[in-house]
Protein backbone atom coordinates (compact mmCIF):
# COMPACT_ATOMS: atom_id res chain seq x y z
CA UNK A 1 0.00 0.00 0.00
CA UNK A 2 2.84 2.40 0.88
CA UNK A 3 4.37 1.48 -2.60
CA UNK A 4 1.00 2.65 -4.31
CA UNK A 5 0.81 6.13 -2.16
CA UNK A 6 4.36 6.77 -3.29
CA UNK A 7 4.12 5.75 -6.74
CA UNK A 8 0.87 5.77 -8.01
CA UNK A 9 1.30 8.80 -10.29
CA UNK A 10 4.17 6.45 -12.33
CA UNK A 11 1.65 4.01 -12.51
CA UNK A 12 -0.81 6.49 -13.84
CA UNK A 13 0.86 7.91 -16.29
CA UNK A 14 1.88 4.96 -17.91
CA UNK A 15 -1.75 3.78 -17.67
CA UNK A 16 -2.96 5.13 -21.03
CA UNK A 17 -0.19 3.57 -22.92
CA UNK A 18 -1.16 0.17 -21.58
CA UNK A 19 -4.60 0.18 -22.19
CA UNK A 20 -3.53 0.79 -25.85
CA UNK A 21 -0.88 -2.17 -25.58
CA UNK A 22 -3.53 -4.49 -24.14
CA UNK A 23 -6.57 -3.70 -27.35
CA UNK A 24 -3.94 -3.23 -29.60
CA UNK A 25 -1.31 -5.29 -29.15
CA UNK A 26 -2.37 -8.28 -26.54
CA UNK A 27 -5.87 -8.91 -27.28
CA UNK A 28 -4.78 -9.52 -30.66
CA UNK A 29 -2.06 -12.09 -29.38
CA UNK A 30 -5.30 -13.85 -27.73
CA UNK A 31 -6.39 -14.17 -31.12
CA UNK A 32 -3.61 -16.77 -31.99
CA UNK A 33 -5.70 -19.49 -31.55
CA UNK A 34 -7.63 -19.05 -34.50
CA UNK A 35 -4.15 -20.83 -35.79
CA UNK A 36 -5.62 -24.21 -34.43
CA UNK A 37 -8.71 -23.55 -35.51
CA UNK A 38 -10.81 -24.34 -38.37
CA UNK A 39 -12.27 -20.66 -37.96
CA UNK A 40 -15.66 -19.55 -39.52
CA UNK A 41 -15.96 -16.40 -38.46
CA UNK A 42 -19.86 -17.37 -38.33
CA UNK A 43 -19.12 -19.39 -35.27
CA UNK A 44 -16.50 -17.53 -33.40
CA UNK A 45 -13.46 -18.88 -31.56
CA UNK A 46 -15.29 -20.32 -29.12
CA UNK A 47 -17.68 -22.77 -32.05
CA UNK A 48 -14.90 -22.89 -34.61
CA UNK A 49 -13.68 -26.81 -34.82
CA UNK A 50 -10.06 -27.52 -33.15
CA UNK A 51 -8.34 -28.99 -36.11
CA UNK A 52 -4.41 -29.02 -33.98
CA UNK A 53 -1.59 -28.33 -35.83
CA UNK A 54 -3.39 -29.07 -39.18
CA UNK A 55 -2.91 -25.47 -40.45
CA UNK A 56 0.50 -25.72 -39.73
CA UNK A 57 0.69 -28.61 -41.51
CA UNK A 58 -0.96 -27.15 -44.63
CA UNK A 59 1.60 -24.48 -44.51
CA UNK A 60 4.66 -27.31 -44.90
CA UNK A 61 2.48 -29.24 -47.38
CA UNK A 62 1.14 -26.48 -49.96
CA UNK A 63 3.21 -25.73 -52.89
CA UNK A 64 2.30 -23.01 -52.79
CA UNK A 65 3.45 -22.08 -49.23
CA UNK A 66 6.37 -23.11 -49.60
CA UNK A 67 7.37 -21.20 -52.74
CA UNK A 68 5.80 -18.41 -50.63
CA UNK A 69 8.25 -19.08 -47.49
CA UNK A 70 11.38 -18.63 -49.46
CA UNK A 71 10.53 -16.03 -52.03
CA UNK A 72 10.19 -14.49 -48.46
CA UNK A 73 13.57 -15.36 -46.96
CA UNK A 74 15.12 -14.71 -50.83
CA UNK A 75 14.12 -10.98 -50.73
CA UNK A 76 14.46 -10.59 -47.41
CA UNK A 77 18.19 -11.98 -47.10
CA UNK A 78 19.49 -10.34 -50.06
CA UNK A 79 17.42 -6.35 -49.02
CA UNK A 80 19.58 -7.20 -45.82
CA UNK A 81 22.92 -7.89 -47.50
CA UNK A 82 22.84 -4.81 -50.09
CA UNK A 83 20.75 -2.45 -47.29
CA UNK A 84 24.04 -2.96 -44.96
CA UNK A 85 26.52 -2.81 -47.66
CA UNK A 86 25.28 0.03 -49.24
CA UNK A 87 25.24 2.39 -46.63
CA UNK A 88 28.55 1.06 -45.45
CA UNK A 89 29.68 2.04 -49.16
CA UNK A 90 28.42 5.13 -49.39
CA UNK A 91 29.29 6.77 -46.18
CA UNK A 92 32.58 5.75 -46.33
CA UNK A 93 32.79 7.28 -50.22
CA UNK A 94 30.59 10.49 -48.81
CA UNK A 95 33.38 11.15 -45.30
CA UNK A 96 36.19 11.98 -47.76
CA UNK A 97 34.15 15.09 -48.96
CA UNK A 98 35.67 17.91 -47.45
CA UNK A 99 33.36 20.29 -48.25
CA UNK A 100 30.56 20.83 -46.31
CA UNK A 101 28.08 22.47 -48.44
CA UNK A 102 28.51 19.55 -50.97
CA UNK A 103 28.24 17.17 -48.60
CA UNK A 104 25.16 18.43 -46.60
CA UNK A 105 23.33 18.78 -50.36
CA UNK A 106 24.27 15.06 -51.40
CA UNK A 107 22.63 14.02 -47.69
CA UNK A 108 19.15 16.19 -48.75
CA UNK A 109 19.39 14.32 -51.59
CA UNK A 110 19.60 10.75 -50.40
CA UNK A 111 17.78 10.74 -47.59
CA UNK A 112 15.14 11.54 -49.31
CA UNK A 113 13.33 9.13 -50.78
CA UNK A 114 13.23 7.15 -47.04
CA UNK A 115 10.55 9.52 -45.98
CA UNK A 116 7.72 8.96 -49.07
CA UNK A 117 5.83 5.72 -48.74
CA UNK A 118 5.76 3.30 -51.22
CA UNK A 119 2.49 4.29 -52.43
CA UNK A 120 3.80 7.21 -53.77
CA UNK A 121 7.19 5.58 -54.84
CA UNK A 122 5.09 2.69 -56.25
CA UNK A 123 2.96 4.51 -58.52
CA UNK A 124 6.37 6.53 -59.37
CA UNK A 125 7.95 3.37 -60.26
CA UNK A 126 5.16 1.85 -62.05
CA UNK A 127 5.49 4.85 -64.49
CA UNK A 128 8.46 5.47 -65.09
CA UNK A 129 9.55 1.01 -65.06
CA UNK A 130 6.48 0.86 -67.74
CA UNK A 131 7.12 -1.29 -71.03
CA UNK A 132 4.85 0.85 -72.77
CA UNK A 133 7.80 4.07 -73.15
CA UNK A 134 8.31 3.97 -69.16
CA UNK A 135 10.80 6.62 -68.24
CA UNK A 136 13.68 3.74 -67.75
CA UNK A 137 12.76 1.34 -70.58
CA UNK A 138 12.97 4.51 -72.97
CA UNK A 139 16.75 5.19 -72.03
CA UNK A 140 17.17 1.60 -72.04
CA UNK A 141 15.84 1.65 -75.93
CA UNK A 142 18.05 4.46 -76.72
CA UNK A 143 21.14 2.31 -76.13
CA UNK A 144 19.99 -0.57 -77.36
CA UNK A 145 18.10 -2.98 -75.04
CA UNK A 146 15.05 -4.08 -74.08
CA UNK A 147 12.44 -3.23 -73.09
CA UNK A 148 12.90 -5.33 -70.13
CA UNK A 149 9.67 -6.17 -67.91
CA UNK A 150 10.99 -5.00 -64.85
CA UNK A 151 7.16 -5.76 -63.21
CA UNK A 152 5.96 -8.60 -65.02
CA UNK A 153 9.09 -11.20 -65.16
CA UNK A 154 9.53 -12.68 -62.24
CA UNK A 155 13.21 -12.53 -62.32
CA UNK A 156 13.18 -9.20 -63.10
CA UNK A 157 10.56 -8.18 -60.17
CA UNK A 158 12.99 -9.69 -57.98
CA UNK A 159 15.93 -7.66 -58.98
CA UNK A 160 13.59 -4.60 -58.93
CA UNK A 161 12.38 -5.12 -55.52
CA UNK A 162 15.68 -4.95 -53.63
CA UNK A 163 17.35 -2.39 -56.23
CA UNK A 164 14.15 -0.34 -55.72
CA UNK A 165 14.17 -1.11 -51.75
CA UNK A 166 18.27 -0.04 -51.50
CA UNK A 167 17.91 2.89 -53.78
CA UNK A 168 15.26 4.02 -51.06
CA UNK A 169 17.07 3.36 -47.94
CA UNK A 170 20.79 3.34 -48.79
CA UNK A 171 21.08 7.26 -47.89
CA UNK A 172 18.96 7.07 -44.41
CA UNK A 173 21.00 4.02 -43.74
CA UNK A 174 23.92 5.51 -44.16
CA UNK A 175 23.15 8.04 -40.92
CA UNK A 176 24.44 5.78 -38.33
CA UNK A 177 28.00 5.06 -40.05
CA UNK A 178 28.45 8.84 -40.66
CA UNK A 179 27.95 9.45 -37.05
CA UNK A 180 30.33 6.47 -36.11
CA UNK A 181 32.74 8.17 -38.64
CA UNK A 182 32.53 11.38 -36.92
CA UNK A 183 33.79 9.84 -33.93
CA UNK A 184 37.12 8.58 -35.16
CA UNK A 185 39.70 10.12 -33.01
CA UNK A 186 41.60 12.49 -35.54
CA UNK A 187 44.64 11.75 -33.80
CA UNK A 188 44.66 8.34 -35.26
CA UNK A 189 44.92 9.86 -39.09
CA UNK A 190 47.55 12.75 -37.67
CA UNK A 191 49.77 9.72 -36.35
CA UNK A 192 49.14 7.64 -39.77
CA UNK A 193 50.24 10.67 -42.01
CA UNK A 194 53.28 11.36 -39.94
CA UNK A 195 54.13 7.69 -40.66
CA UNK A 196 53.60 8.55 -44.22
CA UNK A 197 50.44 6.63 -44.72
CA UNK A 198 48.54 6.91 -48.23
CA UNK A 199 44.74 7.68 -48.01
CA UNK A 200 44.07 4.58 -48.83
CA UNK A 201 46.21 2.74 -46.18
CA UNK A 202 44.33 5.52 -43.39
CA UNK A 203 40.63 4.08 -44.67
CA UNK A 204 41.78 0.12 -44.95
CA UNK A 205 43.75 0.18 -41.42
CA UNK A 206 41.42 3.28 -39.52
CA UNK A 207 38.53 4.40 -41.06
CA UNK A 208 36.33 0.78 -41.60
CA UNK A 209 38.35 -0.85 -38.19
CA UNK A 210 36.88 1.37 -36.31
CA UNK A 211 33.42 1.64 -37.92
CA UNK A 212 33.36 -2.51 -37.89
CA UNK A 213 31.81 -2.76 -34.30
CA UNK A 214 28.99 -0.40 -35.16
CA UNK A 215 27.93 -2.24 -38.64
CA UNK A 216 28.25 -5.70 -36.61
CA UNK A 217 25.67 -4.18 -34.31
CA UNK A 218 23.54 -3.04 -37.51
CA UNK A 219 23.95 -6.21 -39.48
CA UNK A 220 23.19 -8.21 -36.51
CA UNK A 221 19.91 -6.59 -35.44
CA UNK A 222 19.02 -6.82 -39.23
CA UNK A 223 18.71 -10.10 -38.44
CA UNK A 224 15.09 -9.91 -36.98
CA UNK A 225 14.15 -9.38 -40.37
CA UNK A 226 14.63 -12.24 -42.03
CA UNK A 227 11.06 -13.10 -43.15
CA UNK A 228 10.21 -9.49 -43.59
CA UNK A 229 10.11 -8.42 -47.11
CA UNK A 230 8.67 -5.38 -46.76
CA UNK A 231 4.89 -5.48 -47.23
CA UNK A 232 4.31 -2.13 -48.41
CA UNK A 233 6.61 -2.59 -51.09
CA UNK A 234 5.71 -5.93 -52.65
CA UNK A 235 1.79 -5.17 -52.15
CA UNK A 236 2.30 -1.75 -54.38
CA UNK A 237 4.41 -3.47 -56.90
CA UNK A 238 3.26 -6.86 -57.73
CA UNK A 239 0.70 -8.21 -59.84
CA UNK A 240 -0.62 -11.84 -60.97
CA UNK A 241 2.19 -12.55 -63.35
CA UNK A 242 4.84 -12.61 -60.51
CA UNK A 243 3.14 -14.21 -57.82
CA UNK A 244 5.50 -17.41 -58.26
CA UNK A 245 8.69 -15.34 -57.77
CA UNK A 246 7.36 -12.21 -55.61
CA UNK A 247 4.78 -13.04 -53.67
CA UNK A 248 6.06 -13.18 -49.66
CA UNK A 249 4.38 -14.11 -46.74
CA UNK A 250 2.47 -11.07 -46.06
CA UNK A 251 0.97 -10.73 -48.89
CA UNK A 252 -0.11 -14.14 -49.11
CA UNK A 253 -1.82 -13.59 -45.38
CA UNK A 254 -3.77 -11.12 -46.79
CA UNK A 255 -5.14 -12.90 -49.83
CA UNK A 256 -5.48 -15.93 -48.24
CA UNK A 257 -7.12 -14.62 -44.86
CA UNK A 258 -8.67 -11.35 -45.44
CA UNK A 259 -9.59 -11.43 -48.93
CA UNK A 260 -10.16 -15.17 -49.17
CA UNK A 261 -11.42 -16.07 -45.77
CA UNK A 262 -9.13 -18.85 -44.62
CA UNK A 263 -8.82 -16.92 -41.28
CA UNK A 264 -7.42 -20.08 -39.92
CA UNK A 265 -4.69 -20.82 -41.78
CA UNK A 266 -3.76 -17.05 -42.24
CA UNK A 267 -3.62 -17.17 -39.01
CA UNK A 268 -1.27 -19.92 -38.68
CA UNK A 269 1.14 -18.62 -41.40
CA UNK A 270 1.18 -15.08 -39.59
CA UNK A 271 2.33 -17.10 -36.07
CA UNK A 272 4.60 -19.25 -37.92
CA UNK A 273 6.33 -15.73 -39.18
CA UNK A 274 5.86 -13.66 -35.90
CA UNK A 275 7.51 -16.98 -33.61
CA UNK A 276 10.31 -17.07 -35.88
CA UNK A 277 11.14 -13.37 -36.16
CA UNK A 278 10.81 -13.11 -32.46
CA UNK A 279 13.35 -15.86 -31.59
CA UNK A 280 15.66 -14.07 -34.61
CA UNK A 281 15.38 -10.77 -32.82
CA UNK A 282 16.16 -12.21 -29.36
CA UNK A 283 19.30 -14.32 -30.39
CA UNK A 284 20.64 -10.82 -32.13
CA UNK A 285 19.85 -8.65 -29.41
CA UNK A 286 21.72 -11.27 -27.19
CA UNK A 287 24.79 -11.13 -29.85
CA UNK A 288 24.70 -7.71 -30.40
CA UNK A 289 25.16 -6.96 -26.16
CA UNK A 290 27.86 -9.62 -25.61
CA UNK A 291 29.79 -8.19 -28.56
CA UNK A 292 29.88 -4.29 -28.89
CA UNK A 293 27.47 -3.46 -25.48
CA UNK A 294 24.68 -2.12 -27.22
CA UNK A 295 21.33 -2.08 -25.28
CA UNK A 296 18.32 -0.36 -26.25
CA UNK A 297 15.87 -0.32 -23.46
CA UNK B 1 49.37 15.33 -46.46
CA UNK B 2 47.47 13.39 -48.81
CA UNK B 3 45.20 16.03 -49.99
CA UNK B 4 48.30 17.28 -51.93
CA UNK B 5 48.99 13.89 -53.85
CA UNK B 6 48.01 13.37 -57.59
CA UNK B 7 46.30 10.10 -56.52
CA UNK B 8 43.76 11.90 -54.06
CA UNK B 9 42.89 14.60 -56.20
CA UNK B 10 42.07 12.44 -59.09
CA UNK B 11 40.36 10.65 -56.60
CA UNK B 12 38.53 13.53 -55.46
CA UNK B 13 36.87 14.54 -58.63
CA UNK B 14 35.84 10.95 -59.54
CA UNK B 15 34.27 10.91 -55.99
CA UNK B 16 32.61 14.20 -56.55
CA UNK B 17 30.99 13.07 -59.83
CA UNK B 18 29.52 10.01 -58.81
CA UNK B 19 28.24 10.89 -55.24
CA UNK B 20 26.47 13.69 -57.74
CA UNK B 21 25.04 11.13 -60.36
CA UNK B 22 23.88 9.31 -56.73
CA UNK B 23 21.91 12.35 -55.38
CA UNK B 24 20.66 12.53 -58.41
CA UNK B 25 19.17 9.48 -59.13
CA UNK B 26 17.44 9.77 -55.65
CA UNK B 27 15.31 12.55 -56.93
CA UNK B 28 15.21 11.74 -60.50
CA UNK B 29 11.85 9.90 -60.54
CA UNK B 30 10.19 12.47 -58.57
CA UNK B 31 11.05 15.06 -61.18
CA UNK B 32 9.86 13.03 -63.88
CA UNK B 33 6.55 12.89 -62.29
CA UNK B 34 6.41 16.50 -61.44
CA UNK B 35 7.14 17.34 -65.29
CA UNK B 36 4.42 14.60 -66.30
CA UNK B 37 1.79 16.17 -63.80
CA UNK B 38 2.10 19.84 -65.28
CA UNK B 39 2.52 18.22 -69.27
CA UNK B 40 -0.02 18.42 -71.62
CA UNK B 41 -2.49 15.20 -72.45
CA UNK B 42 -0.81 14.70 -75.61
CA UNK B 43 2.56 15.07 -74.64
CA UNK B 44 2.41 12.27 -71.79
CA UNK B 45 0.35 10.30 -73.73
CA UNK B 46 3.16 9.76 -76.39
CA UNK B 47 5.57 9.44 -73.62
CA UNK B 48 7.70 12.74 -74.77
CA UNK B 49 7.77 14.47 -71.21
CA UNK B 50 11.29 13.57 -69.40
CA UNK B 51 12.25 16.04 -66.88
CA UNK B 52 10.40 19.45 -68.37
CA UNK B 53 6.90 19.89 -68.75
CA UNK B 54 5.94 19.68 -72.22
CA UNK B 55 3.10 22.09 -73.15
CA UNK B 56 2.89 23.66 -69.53
CA UNK B 57 -0.49 22.95 -68.30
CA UNK B 58 -2.78 23.01 -64.57
CA UNK B 59 -5.28 21.19 -66.26
CA UNK B 60 -4.43 18.19 -64.14
CA UNK B 61 -4.33 19.74 -60.92
CA UNK B 62 -7.61 21.69 -61.75
CA UNK B 63 -9.15 18.17 -62.71
CA UNK B 64 -7.64 16.88 -59.22
CA UNK B 65 -9.02 19.18 -56.95
CA UNK B 66 -12.26 18.99 -58.73
CA UNK B 67 -12.48 15.67 -57.89
CA UNK B 68 -14.71 15.65 -54.07
CA UNK B 69 -13.46 11.99 -53.70
CA UNK B 70 -10.00 13.35 -53.73
CA UNK B 71 -10.47 16.44 -51.54
CA UNK B 72 -12.72 14.16 -48.91
CA UNK B 73 -9.49 12.04 -48.45
CA UNK B 74 -7.20 14.87 -48.00
CA UNK B 75 -9.32 16.07 -45.11
CA UNK B 76 -9.38 12.62 -43.94
CA UNK B 77 -5.65 12.43 -43.83
CA UNK B 78 -5.15 15.57 -42.27
CA UNK B 79 -7.84 14.81 -39.71
CA UNK B 80 -6.25 11.61 -39.07
CA UNK B 81 -2.42 13.02 -38.97
CA UNK B 82 -3.07 15.64 -36.29
CA UNK B 83 -5.20 13.65 -34.67
CA UNK B 84 -2.85 10.30 -34.22
CA UNK B 85 0.43 12.73 -33.78
CA UNK B 86 -1.10 14.38 -30.96
CA UNK B 87 -2.67 11.37 -28.95
CA UNK B 88 0.82 9.66 -29.78
CA UNK B 89 2.92 12.23 -28.47
CA UNK B 90 0.87 12.46 -25.63
CA UNK B 91 0.87 8.91 -24.81
CA UNK B 92 5.15 8.51 -25.42
CA UNK B 93 5.46 11.67 -23.32
CA UNK B 94 3.29 10.20 -20.11
CA UNK B 95 4.91 6.88 -20.59
CA UNK B 96 8.54 8.13 -21.23
CA UNK B 97 8.44 9.82 -17.83
CA UNK B 98 7.79 6.52 -15.26
CA UNK B 99 10.22 4.12 -18.01
CA UNK B 100 12.94 6.67 -17.63
CA UNK B 101 13.30 5.42 -14.16
CA UNK B 102 16.20 3.33 -12.69
CA UNK B 103 14.54 -0.44 -11.72
CA UNK B 104 15.53 0.35 -8.36
CA UNK B 105 14.06 3.66 -8.21
CA UNK B 106 10.54 2.60 -9.53
CA UNK B 107 9.48 -1.23 -8.93
CA UNK B 108 6.97 -0.93 -11.39
CA UNK B 109 9.46 -0.54 -14.49
CA UNK B 110 10.61 -4.12 -14.88
CA UNK B 111 7.47 -5.29 -16.05
CA UNK B 112 6.40 -2.28 -17.52
CA UNK B 113 9.69 -2.22 -19.78
CA UNK B 114 8.11 -5.93 -20.76
CA UNK B 115 4.95 -5.50 -21.79
CA UNK B 116 6.36 -2.23 -24.18
CA UNK B 117 9.17 -4.38 -25.86
CA UNK B 118 7.31 -7.76 -25.71
CA UNK B 119 4.70 -6.05 -28.02
CA UNK B 120 7.33 -4.56 -30.41
CA UNK B 121 8.61 -7.70 -31.00
CA UNK B 122 5.73 -10.07 -31.27
CA UNK B 123 2.16 -9.51 -32.64
CA UNK B 124 -0.49 -11.99 -33.11
CA UNK B 125 -0.58 -11.12 -37.19
CA UNK B 126 -3.10 -9.71 -39.28
CA UNK B 127 -6.01 -11.81 -39.24
CA UNK B 128 -6.49 -11.11 -35.36
CA UNK B 129 -5.67 -7.86 -35.63
CA UNK B 130 -8.15 -7.32 -38.16
CA UNK B 131 -10.76 -9.24 -35.76
CA UNK B 132 -10.19 -7.35 -32.97
CA UNK B 133 -10.58 -4.64 -34.87
CA UNK B 134 -14.07 -5.76 -35.92
CA UNK B 135 -14.82 -7.19 -31.96
CA UNK B 136 -14.34 -3.90 -30.89
CA UNK B 137 -16.98 -2.11 -33.42
CA UNK B 138 -14.05 0.10 -35.09
CA UNK B 139 -14.61 -1.03 -38.36
CA UNK B 140 -15.85 1.83 -40.54
CA UNK B 141 -15.41 4.27 -38.42
CA UNK B 142 -12.59 7.03 -38.57
CA UNK B 143 -11.62 6.14 -35.01
CA UNK B 144 -9.73 3.15 -36.73
CA UNK B 145 -7.07 5.27 -38.20
CA UNK B 146 -6.08 6.40 -35.30
CA UNK B 147 -6.39 4.45 -32.07
CA UNK B 148 -4.59 0.86 -33.28
CA UNK B 149 -1.23 3.16 -33.82
CA UNK B 150 -1.79 5.55 -30.95
CA UNK B 151 1.26 4.23 -29.06
CA UNK B 152 4.24 4.24 -30.82
CA UNK B 153 6.59 2.00 -28.98
CA UNK B 154 10.05 3.19 -31.13
CA UNK B 155 9.10 6.64 -30.68
CA UNK B 156 8.57 5.92 -26.68
CA UNK B 157 12.05 4.37 -26.40
CA UNK B 158 13.09 7.57 -28.23
CA UNK B 159 11.35 10.10 -25.74
CA UNK B 160 12.73 7.49 -22.65
CA UNK B 161 16.19 7.83 -23.56
CA UNK B 162 15.69 11.71 -24.01
CA UNK B 163 14.33 11.79 -20.59
CA UNK B 164 17.01 9.99 -19.56
CA UNK B 165 19.55 12.58 -20.34
CA UNK B 166 18.48 15.20 -18.67
CA UNK B 167 20.17 16.15 -15.42
CA UNK B 168 19.21 14.50 -12.36
CA UNK B 169 19.51 17.57 -10.43
CA UNK B 170 16.92 19.38 -12.14
CA UNK B 171 14.31 16.74 -11.38
CA UNK B 172 15.44 16.43 -7.99
CA UNK B 173 15.19 20.54 -7.29
CA UNK B 174 11.65 20.56 -8.38
CA UNK B 175 11.06 17.50 -5.62
CA UNK B 176 12.61 19.28 -3.08
CA UNK B 177 10.24 21.99 -3.64
CA UNK B 178 7.52 19.70 -3.10
CA UNK B 179 6.85 19.56 -6.87
CA UNK B 180 4.75 16.12 -7.47
CA UNK B 181 5.57 13.93 -10.78
CA UNK B 182 2.93 15.13 -12.57
CA UNK B 183 3.76 18.97 -11.87
CA UNK B 184 7.73 17.89 -12.85
CA UNK B 185 6.17 16.07 -15.93
CA UNK B 186 4.62 19.15 -17.42
CA UNK B 187 6.64 22.16 -15.72
CA UNK B 188 9.83 20.78 -15.62
CA UNK B 189 10.29 18.38 -18.55
CA UNK B 190 7.92 19.42 -21.30
CA UNK B 191 9.72 22.76 -22.10
CA UNK B 192 13.20 21.07 -21.97
CA UNK B 193 11.78 18.42 -24.24
CA UNK B 194 10.36 20.95 -27.01
CA UNK B 195 13.26 20.29 -29.40
CA UNK B 196 12.98 15.92 -28.61
CA UNK B 197 9.04 16.53 -29.22
CA UNK B 198 9.02 18.25 -32.35
CA UNK B 199 11.47 15.73 -33.62
CA UNK B 200 8.74 12.92 -32.21
CA UNK B 201 6.21 14.66 -33.79
CA UNK B 202 7.43 15.15 -37.32
CA UNK B 203 8.21 11.34 -37.35
CA UNK B 204 4.71 10.76 -36.44
CA UNK B 205 3.07 13.32 -38.90
CA UNK B 206 5.24 11.22 -41.86
CA UNK B 207 3.96 8.27 -39.72
CA UNK B 208 0.22 8.60 -40.06
CA UNK B 209 0.67 10.63 -43.50
CA UNK B 210 1.80 7.50 -45.48
CA UNK B 211 -0.47 4.95 -43.57
CA UNK B 212 -1.87 3.50 -46.33
CA UNK B 213 -2.92 0.03 -45.50
CA UNK B 214 -5.57 0.92 -42.33
CA UNK B 215 -7.82 2.93 -44.87
CA UNK B 216 -8.12 -0.16 -47.24
CA UNK B 217 -8.69 -2.80 -44.69
CA UNK B 218 -10.75 -1.11 -41.76
CA UNK B 219 -12.82 1.16 -44.07
CA UNK B 220 -15.78 0.76 -46.13
CA UNK B 221 -15.73 2.53 -48.79
CA UNK B 222 -14.08 4.89 -50.74
CA UNK B 223 -15.20 8.02 -49.23
CA UNK B 224 -13.70 7.32 -46.01
CA UNK B 225 -10.19 6.55 -47.51
CA UNK B 226 -7.20 8.86 -46.11
CA UNK B 227 -5.71 10.18 -48.97
CA UNK B 228 -2.51 7.32 -49.08
CA UNK B 229 -5.34 4.81 -49.41
CA UNK B 230 -7.37 7.00 -52.30
CA UNK B 231 -3.96 7.11 -54.02
CA UNK B 232 -3.49 3.42 -53.45
CA UNK B 233 -6.37 2.22 -55.00
CA UNK B 234 -6.40 4.80 -57.90
CA UNK B 235 -2.94 4.69 -58.90
CA UNK B 236 -1.68 1.23 -58.19
CA UNK B 237 -4.90 -0.94 -58.42
CA UNK B 238 -6.63 1.37 -61.05
CA UNK B 239 -9.58 1.20 -59.38
CA UNK B 240 -10.80 4.33 -61.32
CA UNK B 241 -14.47 4.48 -59.90
CA UNK B 242 -13.54 6.57 -57.17
CA UNK B 243 -11.76 9.02 -59.60
CA UNK B 244 -15.71 10.75 -60.83
CA UNK B 245 -14.85 10.93 -64.30
CA UNK B 246 -17.28 10.94 -67.05
CA UNK B 247 -16.55 9.91 -70.47
CA UNK B 248 -16.36 13.34 -71.77
CA UNK B 249 -13.58 14.75 -69.44
CA UNK B 250 -11.94 11.58 -69.50
CA UNK B 251 -10.94 12.39 -73.36
CA UNK B 252 -9.85 15.91 -72.34
CA UNK B 253 -7.61 14.92 -69.42
CA UNK B 254 -5.16 12.18 -69.42
CA UNK B 255 -5.22 9.62 -67.12
CA UNK B 256 -0.84 9.75 -66.70
CA UNK B 257 -0.99 13.79 -66.30
CA UNK B 258 -3.50 13.40 -63.33
CA UNK B 259 -1.70 10.27 -61.58
CA UNK B 260 1.38 12.13 -61.84
CA UNK B 261 -0.50 15.35 -60.14
CA UNK B 262 -2.23 13.27 -57.07
CA UNK B 263 1.06 11.34 -56.69
CA UNK B 264 2.79 14.71 -55.99
CA UNK B 265 0.13 16.33 -54.10
CA UNK B 266 0.41 13.15 -51.79
CA UNK B 267 4.11 13.40 -51.66
CA UNK B 268 4.03 17.22 -50.72
CA UNK B 269 3.41 17.15 -47.08
CA UNK B 270 6.41 15.36 -46.69
CA UNK B 271 8.35 17.55 -48.45
CA UNK B 272 7.24 20.13 -46.81
CA UNK B 273 8.16 18.61 -43.57
CA UNK B 274 11.66 17.26 -44.87
CA UNK B 275 13.68 20.38 -44.46
CA UNK B 276 12.87 20.45 -40.64
CA UNK B 277 12.69 16.81 -40.16
CA UNK B 278 16.42 16.89 -41.61
CA UNK B 279 17.85 18.85 -39.36
CA UNK B 280 16.33 16.99 -36.20
CA UNK B 281 16.45 13.27 -37.21
CA UNK B 282 20.19 12.74 -37.22
CA UNK B 283 20.06 13.56 -33.37
CA UNK B 284 16.84 11.63 -33.02
CA UNK B 285 18.52 9.06 -34.64
CA UNK B 286 21.88 8.72 -32.73
CA UNK B 287 19.13 9.10 -29.22
CA UNK B 288 17.86 6.19 -29.71
CA UNK B 289 20.84 4.25 -30.91
CA UNK B 290 23.81 4.37 -30.16
CA UNK B 291 24.52 4.55 -25.87
CA UNK B 292 27.29 4.72 -24.11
Amino acid sequence: MTHLKKYWPLHLMVLPSLLFLIAFSYLPMAGIVMAFQDFKPRLGIGGSKWVGLDNFRFLFEREDSMQVIWNTVVIAVLKLFFNLVAPFTFAIFLNEVRKDLFKRYVQTMVYLPHFLSWVILGGILLNVLSTDGGFINRILESIGIGPIFFLGDGNWFRVTVIVSDVWKEFGYGAIVFLAALANINPALYEAAEVDGASRLKQTLHITIPSIMPITIVVGTLALGNVLNAGFDQIFNLYNGLVYDKGDILDTFVYRIGILGGNMGFATAIGLFKSVISMVLIFVSYRIAYKWANYRIF
Amino acid sequence: MYHKTLSYRVFTVFNTIGLLLLSIACIIPLVHVLAVSFSAKSAADANLVNLWPVQFTLEAYKKTIDNPIFLHSLWVSVKRTVLGTSLTLLLAFMAAYPLAKENSEFKGRTIYSWIFVFAMVFNGGLVPFYMVIQKLHLMGSFWALVLPGAVNIYLTILMMNFFRGIPKELQEAAMIDGAGHFRTLFRIFLPVSMPAIATLGLFSIVFHWNSWFDGLLYTNSSNQYPLATFLQTVIIQRDLTSMSLDPASMALISQKTVNAAQIFIGAMPVLLVYPFLQKFFVKGLVLGSVKE
